[in-house]
């Protein structure tokens, strides 16, 4: 304990700690809805596509990368989220496949052009999650909570269009909700929080941000209010603890942080079976 | 002038025609049943009239007041995920998400309007219930009180009673016709001849022939005989 309330003492250990649990409660409100519509693999296909969009920024030395990936990933989502339901290729076949390319194409160019010595350590870290969010700066944790509150904020707005949409799409269009409108919403808002938890997490393990909180949350609540509100405390207590543990036992934080969630997860189905939990 | 008019119109997939040259009219208070065979195009017919997708050609046009949003609709399959986590109240209420238009939440009045929906529907006791919990005659009552959510004045039901059981599928008609004695008007695709004829005030029928009409016009015309030599022979050798 005194350990850590040394550690507190630092900035950057307050940054890990506000920007982790940020991205952490953002990503797990999408997780439902992003879980329900099946899309659950779209969190580690577009991490993929951010790893190969930094790839070609850092080869064309661009200096602030965040230029070049946040609209490719953008477009991404949105090219994923629209297909989706009529397009020849089905939903999670366009996703594994624009995600094996991307990284392959990402690690190619990395190969090919760099210059830096310990390649794989780069590549190491792009994938599983750096030390990078013990770096942040200051300008990094205002960034990162501008656009938290603002994916909160929509998400908050728009609850009610975002569970109907998800519920049935076709009722929605039918009465007058423009159910692609949000769905493309919601495609930017997911591209925008991956682009953040790679910072996090790295892109490998972004999928465990979005899927556990919502899985364990269905376990043990049956309406969507709950399971949402469940997911994102879930969430926060996961990314807390697992940056903490991380801070005091050394662990790789994105590893950890996906530790705590699993470990959460299976307490989640215990007591799920014990309660009877969402069968009611 | 009607409520919905639909002239020359054609239906397909990409170049694939399946329907050409429908022509009908649905008035205020109307009760048109939808017959046909399987893949006649019904449901597409339906998803047309909701502008869930375009015609391939033809025109419909709604009027006498209706707008486009105040269509309720009863989906065929309820294509809701097995593991959807919903309460009923949730999801009825989701049926007023037409009147939000901008606003973030539902006013007191939206929630009054479910629940008393939820109690025209018999089911005021499941409202905390998980939707994938309930039986299929339920769970069409909770789709049915959504869509009286969003209209008061058309529902489009696809094969409301596909499904269920004799006496569920009893109550499903009574509650229907009783909505429509409300004067609400009713849209409803069926295989159940035998209902269409006892409920219908027109009747739709698509597939080779198409035809359009009142039930007794139905029931003098060709189809009809077809069919009441049918339910003859039925009673033949039931008897
Ligand atoms: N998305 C689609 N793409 C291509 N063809 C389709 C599509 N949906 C339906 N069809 C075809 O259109 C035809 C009409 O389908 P539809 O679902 O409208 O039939 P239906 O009359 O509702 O049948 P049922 O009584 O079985 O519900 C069928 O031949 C079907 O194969
Ligand atoms: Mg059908």
């Amino acid at each position: 304990m005194d350990k850590l309330f040394l550690y507190l003492q630092f900035p950057f250990v307050r940054y890990a700690l506000i920007v982790g649990v940020l991205i952490a409660l953002c990503s797990s409100l999408l997780g439902v809805t992003l879980v329900l519509k099946r899309f659950s693999y779209i969190g580690d296909g577009l991490s993929h596509v951010a790893f190969g969009a930094m790839a070609i920024a850092s080869v064309l030395n661009f200096t602030n990368e965040m230029v070049l990936i946040l609209p490719i990933t953008v477009l991404c989502a949105v090219l994923l989220l629209r297909t989706g339901k009529n397009a020849k290729i089905k939903g999670d076949a366009a996703i594994a496949m624009i995600s094996v390319g991307a990284l392959a194409f990402g690690y190619l160019l990395m190969n090919i052009f760099s210059t830096s010595s310990n390649l794989t350590g780069d590549v190491c870290s792009t994938l599983f999650g750096s030390t990078s969010i013990l770096t942040l700066t200051k300008e990094e944790v205002w960034l990162c909570i501008v656009l938290s509150v603002t994916v909160l904020l929509i998400f908050v707005l728009f609850y009610n269009k975002i569970f109907a949409v998800t519920f049935d799409e076709d009722f929605s269009n039918a009465t007058g909700t423009r159910a692609n409108a949000y769905n493309l919403m919601l495609a930017v808002v997911i591209a925008v929080i991956i682009v953040l938890a790679m910072n996090l997490v790295g892109s490998l393990l972004i999928s465990a941000l979005v899927i556990f909180p919502a899985l364990s949350a269905m376990r043990l609540f049956n309406n969507f209010k709950s399971v949402t509100v469940f997911s994102a405390i879930f969430s926060v207590i996961c990314a807390f603890l697992g940056i903490v543990i991380s801070i005091l036992a050394g662990t790789p934080v994105g590893s950890t942080i996906v530790a705590v969630d699993v470990a959460g997860f299976i307490i989640c189905c215990a007591a799920g079976m014990i309660t009877g939990g969402a069968a009611r | 002038m009607a409520y919905i008019t639909v002239t020359d119109l054609s239906l397909g997939y990409e170049s694939h025609v399946i329907v050409k040259n429908l022509d009908f009219s649905v008035n205020k208070g109307d009760y048109l049943c939808i017959v046909g065979e399987n893949g006649s195009g019904k449901t597409t017919l339906m998803k047309t009239l909701l502008h869930l997708r375009e015609p391939m050609s033809g025109q419909i046009v709604t009027g006498d007041g209706l707008k486009r949003n105040e269509i309720g609709y009863l989906p065929q399959q309820t294509e809701v995920q097995k593991d959807f986590p919903a309460s009923v109240y949730e999801i009825v209420l989701s049926g007023c998400q037409g009147r939000l238009g901008l606003r973030p939440f539902y006013s007191s009045e939206e929630k009054k309007l479910a629940r008393e929906n939820m109690e025209r529907m018999g089911i005021a006791g499941l409202e905390k219930r998980s939707y994938r919990t309930l039986s299929g005659g339920q769970q069409q009552r909770v789709l049915l009180a959504r869509a009286l959510c969003a209209t008061r004045k058309v529902l489009l039901l696809d094969e409301p009673v596909a499904g269920l059981d004799p006496v569920v599928t009893m109550q499903m008609y009574d509650l229907i016709e009783e909505l429509n004695r409300e004067g609400i008007t009713i849209i409803m695709i069926s295989h159940d001849i035998e209902a269409a004829a006892k409920y219908a005030s027109h009747i739709l029928h698509i597939g080779d022939k198409i035809f359009f009409g009142t039930r007794k016009e139905y029931l003098e015309g060709e189809m009809g005989r077809l069919f009441a030599n049918k339910r003859e022979g039925g009673e033949r050798n039931n008897g």
